[in-house]
């Protein structure tokens, strides 16, 4: 049923209506609503049979979350920014020891500078952590996207993250169907785990593997989120047969077919791209926009496959790789043709507005030739502003003779 | 304040082995019907301490939890030695998951056992002293404090044994390790007490705190009892001595131990919710030098011109610390 609600309620609601067993996590802006609101769940009773431990730290979250599910249970964290790279060390821990677990990202820049507000750095910045990771394109697919999530994690028996825009989704307040009880009991089975630190069957779990299996437990390990690609797809049509809606998958086209511009991106500016996309179609020029829902493991063939034939295209990039270029444009980079122009832009960083405006204007100057596909561009940087500092600096710096 | 009394199988110069007690007061390690929760064939050093202190450890904690019970490790040479894959040396469950996090993820098993219906399953986590009192101090602290249904069993050999004998935080004043090698004037490990986590968990006024050593196998076992018996935050400090790291004999590992308590550099004490509860007094005093001069790692304090100063200080910390819990055989009534 359709109803007004916060995002992270909406979230944290659903979350419970997924029978989490453990949920352990450390508060951080922009998930704190999430947390609190499953505090209160719990604490009222109205999700039953679950220990929500108030950790010390995100190491300890998502330590607890490993412990809590070699145990055999179903575990839950949510974290965002810091928070992240406070848990890197157990990010691929978890992953590695093949423990299926949900967390959410509501995500954040990462500092220094300290910046509370959205882009994807957080998350970005894990991307090779063996963890899949979807991207909500709006809160109802953020809703969605949990109950997919577990029953991703427990086919695969792998940790599945799910990022969603901070405040941008996590705090919009909007219509959205949060599912009930029996709607997500009958699409997620009771958590049955692969092994568990079971007393009658004892089993040895993180073993020391040495030169001689290490790279073959990596290549199962590669393997199987290759193989996760069907899953993701599978469980998305599944969904859709359950509760009638589109949600997930691996990749969100819009309007793609004939398009001479395509821009590509992840989370919740998919939406007002959708309206850009409608509108510069009505003025005839023919953009497209690709949604990249599940960004870890990258869909390589469907990308490949929705950009075959696209001329030029545009890739958003809420994060970038320091010293080195762009990350999803790097992604995208090796599944176009070599003829294909990409045009890889940085935008958006640390909350900076993703308007109507600037997304109409950004394609209206790559059609114009004023965005170059070469290197990496700053689309929203105040320029100026830049010079004057770079300038002081040059100003600044001693002669190489020393005395001045 | 209660003294542990004195009990007729405490051996040393006062052996009365095993084998003169009733059957039912002898070791859970002696009885045949011992789970033999780490097998033989692991990889530890000769001598190991800590390899046998987890042996005991383990299998008295088996017979306490009726066979249901789940291990958490940190990573460390008792991890190391006991599961070179294929291998492993554990006939219990058992989860390693890194270094500094054994405290979250046993809390994290308890909370499972728990939001599951399987309470009989006991949790118990066990980390050297790097995992328990540097790297893994945030997470275990975290436990403490929320009184998770976790034993954590630390195994203090005074170092980074694992990584080939660096200090840690529990490395006492004046001994050389890797990365604190006496030179010239220098004493090696900087002057300081080395934490002492037993005090730093009683802050916590958790259920229950000890401390053990593999000198006495019988005191140990009963303390891993007295921990199973009880719910909620429990912490056990062994002290285990490591040939390799401290260079002993490795037939010296249960003499070192036995020596340390002796001279009262580890004392030895049980407490519940923040207060000492009973302490062992010390039967027959030496004096820190007897305990010191089996270790390579102390050698340089005893060479010319040797270093009286530092030998004297840490004599000063064991007269401080048989003050402060009461040790002194003397004062026995
Ligand atoms: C995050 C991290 N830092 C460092 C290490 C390297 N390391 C592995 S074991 C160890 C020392 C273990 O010392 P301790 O906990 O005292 O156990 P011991 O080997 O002495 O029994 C270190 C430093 C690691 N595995 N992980
Ligand atoms: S180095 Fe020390 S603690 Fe490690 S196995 Fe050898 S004796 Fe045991
Ligand atoms: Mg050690």
């Amino acid at each position: 049923m359709l109803r007004q609600v916060e995002g992270s309620r909406a979230v944290a609601e659903t979350v419970a209506r997924c029978r989490p067993h453990v949920v352990a996590a450390y508060p951080i802006s922009p998930q704190t609503h999430i947390v609190e609101a499953l505090s209160e769940l719990v604490g009222s009773g109205d999700l039953t049979a679950c220990e929500y431990l108030t950790v010390e730290s995100e190491f300890g979250a998502l330590s607890a979350c490993i412990g809590a599910s070699a145990a055999g249970a179903r575990a839950y964290t949510a974290t965002a920014s810091q928070g992240i790279l406070f848990m890197a060390e157990a990010l691929p821990n978890a992953s590695g020891l093949g423990l299926p677990m949900v967390m959410t990202v509501a995500n954040r820049a990462l500092g220094a500078p300290i910046n509370i507000w959205n882009d994807h750095s957080d998350a970005l910045s894990q991307r090779d952590a063996g963890w899949l990771m979807l991207f909500a394109s709006s809160n109802q697919e953020a809703v969605d996207l949990h109950v997919q999530a577990f029953a991703l994690a427990e086919r695969l028996s792998l940790p599945v993250m799910v990022c969603m825009d901070g405040f941008v989704l996590t705090h919009a307040v909007e219509e959205i169907d949060v599912p009930g009880q029996d709607e997500v009991d009958a699409f997620l089975p009771p958590f049955r785990a692969r092994q568990w630190l079971d007393p009658d069957e004892p089993v040895t779990i993180g073993a020391m593997v040495g030169p001689e299996a290490f790279t073959e437990v990596k290549y199962l390990m590669a393997h199987r989120q290759l193989r996760a690609l069907d899953d993701v797809s599978q469980v998305a049509r599944d969904f859709a047969a359950a509760f009638g809606r589109d949600s997930g998958g691996l990749l969100r086209p819009y309007r793609t077919a004939d398009a001479d511009v395509v821009v590509v991106a992840l989370g919740s500016v998919l939406g007002s791209l959708a309206d850009v996309v409608d509108e510069l179609r009505d003025e005839g020029l023919a953009v497209g926009a690709l949604g990249v829902t599940c960004y870890r493991p990258w869909p390589l063939d469907e990308v490949r496959r929705a950009l075959r034939e696209v001329p030029r295209v545009v890739v958003l990039n809420r994060a970038f790789a320091v010293g080195s270029g762009s990350i999803l444009g790097q992604d995208v980079r090796l599944s176009v043709p070599a003829a294909t122009k990409v045009h890889d832009v940085v935008l958006g960083l640390g909350g900076r507005p993703l308007t109507h405006d600037v997304l109409r204007r950004l394609v209206l100057d790559v059609v114009a030739g004023q965005v170059g596909s070469d290197t990496l561009t700053f689309y929203d940087l105040d320029h100026q502003r830049v010079a004057t500092e770079l300038a002081r600096e040059l100003a600044d710096v001693p002669s190489a003779g020393g005395a001045s | 304040m209660s003294t542990t009394p004195l009990k007729l199988y405490q051996v040393g110069t006062f052996a009365a082995g095993n084998r003169l007690l009733d059957p039912d007061e002898r070791t859970v390690q002696s009885s045949t019907q011992r789970a033999s929760s780490i097998t033989s064939g692991h990889r530890a050093c000769r001598g190991c301490g800590e390899a046998l202190a987890a042996r005991v450890v383990m299998d008295a904690a088996m017979r306490a939890a009726g066979g249901r019970l789940v291990t958490v490790n940190a990573t460390g040479c008792l991890e190391v030695f006991s599961t070179p894959f294929p291998e492993s040396a554990w006939q219990v469950p058992w989860l390693h998951s890194l270094f500094g996090n054994a405290a979250a993820v046993a809390s994290g098993v308890a909370a499972a056992m728990r939001a599951t219906g399987r309470d009989d399953v006991r949790v118990l986590a066990q980390a050297g002293d790097g995992g328990t009192v540097d790297i893994g101090l945030g997470c275990l602290s975290g436990m403490f404090e929320r009184n998770d249904d976790v034993l954590f069993v630390c195994y203090d050999n005074q170092g980074y044994m694992n990584t080939g004998v660096q200090r840690s935080g529990a490395t006492p004043a004046g001994a050389s390790t890797a990365n604190t090698r006496p030179m010239g004037a220098g004493i090696g490990n900087a002057f300081g007490t080395g934490k002492s986590l037993p005090r730093i968990a009683m802050a916590h006024e958790i259920p229950y705190v000890a401390t053990a050593t593999i000198a006495d196998l019988h005191d140990l076992e009963a303390k891993v009892e007295a921990a199973m018996a009880l719910h909620g935050a429990r912490y056990l400090h062994v002290l285990v001595p490591c040939p390799l790291g401290w260079g002993s004999d490795p037939s010296d590992t249960v003499r070192v131990a036995r020596l340390a308590t002796q001279s009262g550099l580890f004392p030895v004490f049980e407490a519940e919710h923040g207060t000492v509860t009973r302490v062992a007094r010390i039967r027959r005093r030496v004096p820190v030098e007897e305990y010191l001069r089996l270790q390579a790692r102390f050698r340089h304090l005893f060479g010319e011109p040797g270093r009286p100063d530092v030998v004297a200080a840490l004599q000063a910390q064991a007269d401080r610390d048989i003050a402060r819990f009461g040790l002194d055989p003397e004062e026995e009534s």
